[in-house]
């Protein structure tokens, strides 16, 4: 199964590039997991700075450089490839496992109002907040606009939005731009990994399910 | 020109592939030569002071010695291989972050569709035309590539740089990775 909403290809360009802040990196990162197409593209992009790199003006390291080099290879411990950390409940792919200390249960989750849980994970020094949100079957979520970027992807379960249907791996990504109303799917909770880059402002008078993520 | 940088880079490769098989130093100093004045020259281009870049550009071409068994030509190129060495580097030392990558290993991995049997020819293949296609862009789109690749700068402050909306340069980006991309075959 593949996903069929994907990351702006700007934001792809920046991971290969280095140039995306940590927690819009790791939400697209497990996007890749679980994303062939992208992986692709992500592999375009590094060739393309490869190529880029390559044509630069090299510039001198000192005199003593390679020697030095040379003098470390053998005190330079061969790579042991890494022991994928288990997957206990299939739910997590790496590299988000890392951020949630290996599985669900370990989230410190927060009631965020009526069916909805919140679970920060991290804040980047830029700013940028990365966490889970738990929405229960069926609940529908106050209209609201953001002042900056969301960025959704869900990690099991569904919801629907003015946007389209989003499964696992499908990634929806709000701007000031874009109102939506997002509904979980009926046949079971919807958990996903959500990016907030800026505060949301609510166009509907209730709280919503994200208002709540200006707190931290 | 062209052609020249393109064949070092192919015997950079098979270096590369030396290294992973028979721990071969000489293979070591020839890559460390071409690249790590490579690797110095893009981290300084990122913000690193020559001391930091000629340590990091040295640790790069140490951690592809390490790492080198992991390399597989049919996905890269030596040069793209190295650029993500020091990329990952450049993010831990300079940014004090992390660099957060999904694991092929891992149990939820999605693989690949099966590859094609001539896959390492098609890597080749993919650098004379990446290449090529590159040469082609509109000035105006190889100009936000090489900002995007060269400046550890999100790309609205690129956008502020030349003086251009955010969805201008964004465009710019998705045209020109389009462009590469097509010729590609993709």
């Amino acid at each position: 199964m593949s996903a069929s909403h994907h990351p702006p290809e700007d934001l792809l360009l920046a991971y290969a590039a280095g140039s995306l802040d940590e927690a819009s990196s790791v939400l697209v990162a497990t996007h890749l997991a679980l994303c062939p197409n992208c992986r692709h593209d992500v592999m375009h992009a590094e060739a393309v700075a490869g190529e880029l790199m390559e044509d630069l003006v090299p510039v001198q390291l000192n005199g003593a450089a390679l020697e030095s080099a040379l003098a470390n290879l053998d005190a330079a411990p061969v790579a042991v490839s890494r022991v994928a950390a288990k997957a206990v409940d299939g739910v997590l792919p790496q590299p988000l496992r890392d951020y949630v200390s290996g599985e669900l249960v370990n989230a410190k989750w927060q009631w965020k109002g009526f069916g909805v849980q919140y679970a920060p994970l991290m804040t980047d020094p830029s700013g940028n907040k990365l966490g889970l949100l738990r929405v229960a079957a069926g609940v529908r979520v106050p209209h609201h606009g953001h002042s900056d970027d969301e960025l959704t992807m869900v990690l099991s379960g569904g919801y629907s939005s003015e946007l389209g249907a989003f499964a696992r791996g499908d990634i929806e990504f709000a701007d000031e731009e874009v109102k939506h109303q997002p509904v979980a799917d009926e046949d079971g909770p919807c958990l996903c990994l959500v990016v907030t880059r800026g505060p949301l402002k609510p166009t509907a008078i209730v709280a919503s399910w994200l208002m709540p993520l200006l707190a931290f | 020109m062209t052609l020249v940088a393109s064949s070092q880079a192919i015997a950079m490769t098979d270096l590369l592939v030396k290294i992973a098989r028979d721990r071969d130093k000489q293979a070591f100093a020839a890559l460390f030569a071409y690249y790590a004045p490579r690797v110095k020259g893009y981290l300084i281009r990122q913000g690193a002071d020559d001391g930091t870049a000629e340590e990091l550009a040295q640790e790069a071409l140490l951690t592809a010695w390490r790492k080198a068994d992991r390399f597989d030509p049919a996905k890269a190129s030596a040069g793209t291989w190295i650029f993500t060495v020091a990329r990952n580097l450049r993010i831990d030392a300079l940014r004090k972050g992390r660099r957060p990558e999904f694991d092929p290993e891992d149990p939820a991995f999605v693989p690949d569709p099966a590859e094609s049997p001539d896959a390492a020819i098609q890597a080749d293949q993919t650098r004379v035309r990446i290449r090529n296609a590159m040469a082609d862009l509109p000035e105006e789109q190889a100009t936000v590539i090489r900002l995007s690749f060269f400046e550890d700068k999100p790309h609205g402050e690129i956008a502020e740089q030349l003086g251009l909306p955010l969805g201008t340069v964004k465009s710019r980006l998705r045209l020109a990775m389009r462009r590469i991309k097509s010729s590609l075959g993709d």
